[in-house]
């Protein structure tokens, strides 16, 4: 269930740089997911009172969503508010900064990522994440940055080849990069690399994909190509995207949350939240008021 | 800079300084610069004289100097093989043992160890640095050299079947004994370059290699190393450097044998070392000899050194270029020779 | 897949958890590996070198003992050492303060002022063999105002030390922020009076420490002494004479075959590093000092 704005769809369409593409590429079945079949059950992500500090600062505040299956969800609030915490939160990135800790839970499915004898790296192979900041690897070639993930695995250099393809179909690169795999990964553009690095998450077939403000250094092109993505992962992933941009968050999400100082103010369909939130502090950010 | 304008009344205006008062600023330029322009002539003026010094000798022999095997100051003949052989034998010594440890010293200070600790063991590995080479050499030669021998006995014998390293008998001051101290004194240099290269790593490279489900190892391995090569590498040929032209650790340990070791546990003699030991009674075209030991050996080190700083430069994209490694290296090249 | 929980939850391998804990291991393992020469020289230094401070008159005899009987201290050596490092750094620091104060007032990133910044890193990698080699050349051969004496050796050690403060004073001096200097010159101060009164009071802490740390360099050089100094024994003040020193003593000692001269090494080896520290400290103490100010 998209935005109302179908308009804005048409015109991603139009104005994508490569003209009529021969390949299309679909979410579908020619995903990287196989047998994912639309309408089969995902994965759901729920946060239970989560309480985030960053030493003594305490930056998230009993903290409780629902990130259903297969559906993307916005994290909107103005700067500072611990979206991107909350995400981080999710897939335990939020430990790895010096003094930083996390109480609470979070639920993949019926797994609590956070249980003590859960091996951190293995949940990190099912929450995949995307940065503000393109960064694919900047000693390798574009072809070794979406394979990284894969290699980690000991994935077989003869099924690298597909999966690599797979994945850069996926999101749109393939055509653009196909002659040039072996290229370093930075001498791409900004939202090349930015899908190029979307890429390398897919390839490792993760459950849920976090992303934090994905689009925020990208051109506007760019940045509607992404959401064009956005909106075909959502078949085979669970998403969860932090942004700034209100239009973006009325494009691409089935659902909003708005974060105020470390809470949860709202959380309802994103239609809703933009054209009638309960809340009064969600209505001042959303209109514009601050923020 | 300073406006020269007349008033009207034809007087000095108020902006124009007198040239009297110009003149410390002219003179503490021009000083400034000539101290600085005699610096390089200092260099160039070196390799004058060296090249002069040792003219008599490569006149003689030519580059068999460098390539011929037989140093004998008895018979007045001065081929030198033995010392870059023996220059070389103990530098590599020093870099294979000692560029592992100072880089994975490195790696662990920054990137594994905790925060609280990461001073302090930085500081305790500097301090090697602070060691006279005078005491390595005191060091050397009364606690490293005995306290091996046995180690050393033990190791040829049972790896005798390796050529080279093994079936000798080991002498108590060898080849292997300097390459080690050498180890030991690049240590410090290379760490601690290495150290800055590796704080440069961007944390988003970081961030993705952990997101993608690396352990921490693995992070190491994609992110941290490959993005450090070149600065590393760079501290490496930096510590090359230093081994090459290390003299008086290297003479007390060395054995100081005119000859090519034939394996590795036994005595021989470096460039560096050989000026050190027989310059006292050297006379004559032995002299010439000595110094042109000199010339080969700040040749080697000038290239080596310019190579390094090459390579640094290209690794420390994002530190504050020459100037947190400048002080790095001044600070950890705290004592040579 | 199915419905994840830690039960279905896809395992690392083992190997992968293996290597990890391996790799971590080693490089642990190699930092300890980097401090145990430290200590073991920092713990024979203190045991061999107190029992050499035992010996008696070790601090206040000369090292020109008699032949069988004690072979004296090491006094000559410790102010000879002083002395001609003293020498030294009168000539290092304020040439090395200059080239530096030219390269960040003057010359900036002029292709000459590039040379030189060149060629002093350059310089810094220099063998200290080859500063006592050039001075032997220039001046001892030469018989400049007589043979081997302790004033060359002193010039030897500052040829060694002036890049050490060179570079150091640079990043000093580039620290301070023009701001500071632009609003001096706007004032009307000629350039001079700017560096001398703004620019080099605020580069001072950051210049003693850089300068201590080349002090401490030159304290611990051989090389450099042995061939334009040599050997000497007794005390003297006479920078125009031979001259004793720390380094060149111990140098000697090692060699002997008698046991109560190495001892004697051992005692001036300790009383070398701990005076080599002890600048080491002081310069660490001012620079935390002046930052945490």
């Amino acid at each position: 269930m998209n935005t109302p704005d179908t308009t804005s769809k048409e015109q991603t369409d139009m104005s994508t740089a490569e003209g009529p593409p021969p390949e299309r590429p679909q979410a579908a079945p020619e995903a990287p997911k196989a047998g994912a079949v639309p309408g089969k059950a995902g994965h759901a992500v729920k946060l239970d009172n989560l309480n985030a500090y960053y030493g003594s600062e305490h930056a998230i505040k009993d903290v409780t969503i629902d990130f259903p299956a297969n559906e993307v969800t916005a994290l909107i609030g103005p700067s500072g508010s611990g979206k991107s915490t909350v995400v981080r939160c999710i897939n335990r990135m939020h430990e790895e900064i010096p003094g930083a800790r996390a109480t609470g839970s979070v639920r993949l499915d019926e797994l609590d990522v956070y249980a003590p004898d859960v091996d951190v790296t293995a949940v990190r192979r099912l929450i995949g994440m995307v940065f503000q900041k393109p960064n694919p690897f900047p000693t390798m070639s574009i072809f070794d940055n979406v394979a990284a993930g894969l290699r980690l695995t000991g994935t077989k250099s003869k099924d690298l080849k597909d999966l690599v393809h797979r994945s850069l179909q996926a999101v749109g690169l393939w055509d653009e990069v196909k002659d040039r795999l072996n290229s370093p990964g930075i001498g791409l553009s900004g939202g090349q690399q930015q899908r190029l690095c979307i890429a390398r998450t897919v390839a490792i077939e993760p459950e849920v994909i976090l992303m934090d403000e994905p689009a925020s250094a990208l051109d506007p092109i760019s940045t509607l190509k992404i959401e064009e993505l956005i909106d075909e992962l959502k078949e085979a992933y669970t998403i969860v995207i932090v942004t700034h941009n209100m239009q973006q968050a009325a494009r691409v999400a089935n659902s909003t949350v708005f974060m105020l100082e470390g809470e949860v103010i709202e959380h309802d369909e994103t239609n809703k939240i933009f054209t009638n939130p309960s809340d009064e502090r969600t209505e001042r950010y959303v209109t514009g008021k601050f923020g | 800079m300073e406006a020269s304008a007349t008033t009207v009344t034809g007087g000095r205006s108020a902006l124009e300084r007198s040239p009297a008062s110009r003149l410390p600023d002219r003179a503490l330029k021009w000083g400034l610069s000539a101290l600085a322009a005699a610096i390089l002539i200092l260099i160039v003026y070196f390799f004058i004289r060296l090249i002069g010094e040792s003219h008599s000798v490569f006149s003689q022999y030519g580059l068999s100097f460098v390539f011929g095997n037989d140093w004998d100051v008895n018979r007045n003949i001065y081929h030198g093989a033995a010392m870059l052989v023996g220059t070389l034998v103990t530098s590599t010594i020093a870099l294979i043992i000692g560029v592992p440890v100072a880089v994975a010293s490195a790696l662990f200070i920054n990137e594994l160890c905790p925060r609280r600790l990461r001073q302090p063991l930085s500081i305790l590995v500097d301090l090697l640095a602070a060691v006279p080479s005078v005491v390595y050499g005191l060091w050397g030669v009364f606690v490293l050299a005995p306290k091996l021998l046995g180690g050393e006995k033990w190791f040829a014998s049972t790896f005798s079947f390796i050529p080279w390293i093994g079936g000798g008998t080991p002498t108590l001051y060898n080849y292997f004994i300097a390459g080690l101290i050498l180890a030991i004194m690049i240590l410090p240099i290379v760490s601690a370059i290495s150290r800055e290269v590796i704080a440069t790593v961007p944390l988003e490279n970081k961030e993705a290699a952990l997101a993608l489900g690396a352990t921490r190892w693995e992070m190491i391995r994609m992110a941290v190393i490959p993005y450090s090569r070149p600065g590393i590498t760079g501290g490496a040929m930096l510590g090359l450097g230093r081994a090459l032209g290390e003299t008086i650790a290297v003479v007390l340990v060395i054995g100081a044998a005119p000859q090519i070791g034939n394996h590795l546990f036994a005595q021989g003699n470096t460039f560096a070392a050989v000026i050190a030991n027989e310059f006292g009674e050297a006379q004559g075209i032995h002299v010439s000899a000595l110094f042109a030991a000199g010339l080969v050996l700040f040749i080697l080190t000038l290239i080596v050194n310019i190579i390094a700083r090459w390579f640094v430069s290209r690794g420390s994209h994002g530190a504050r270029g020459t100037g947190a490694t400048g002080m790095t290296i001044a600070s950890t090249d705290l004592s040579e020779a | 897949m199915s419905t994840i929980s830690a039960s279905t939850l896809p395992q690392v391998s083992s190997r992968r958890r293996v290597t990890d804990k391996v790799m971590r291991g080693s490089l642990g393992a190699a930092t300890v590996l980097a401090l145990i020469p430290l200590i073991l020289i920092l713990f024979y230094l203190l045991k061999r070198g107190l029992n050499g401070w035992s010996q008696s008159g070790f601090f206040t005899t000369d090292p020109t003992g008699s032949f069988f009987g004690n072979p004296g201290g090491i006094r000559s050596a410790i102010w000879g050492s002083i002395e001609m490092v003293l020498l030294a750094s009168l000539i290092a620091i304020p040439v090395g303060i200059g080239v530096a104060l030219y390269l960040t007032e003057y010359g900036k990133q002029s292709w000459f002022a590039n040379t030189v910044r060149y060629f002093v890193d350059v310089m810094t990698g220099v063998p200290s063999i080859m500063f006592g080699l050039f001075i032997y050349i220039v001046l001892v051969t030469g018989h400049v105002g007589g043979g081997f004496t302790a004033w060359k050796g002193s010039i030897a050690l500052s040829l060694l030390m002036i890049p050490i403060v060179v570079r150091s004073a640079e990043v000093v001096l580039l620290l301070v922020p023009s701001s500071l200097r632009e609003a001096a010159l706007a004032l009307g101060a000629p350039r001079w009076r700017v560096i001398g009164k703004v620019v080099l009071p605020t580069a001072a802490t950051g210049l003693v420490t850089g300068s201590l740390l080349a002090v401490a360099r030159g304290m611990g050089e051989t090389a450099p002494l042995l061939f334009t100094v040599t050997a000497a024994f007794g005390l003297t003040f006479n920078l125009g004479t031979l001259m004793n020193s720390l380094p060149v003593q111990i140098y000697t000692d090692i060699q002997s075959p008698r046991a109560e001269i190495v001892n004697r090494a051992w005692g001036a080896g300790l009383t070398l590093v701990l005076i080599v520290l002890l600048l080491n400290i002081i310069a660490r103490f001012i620079a935390s000092r002046s930052r945490r100010a």
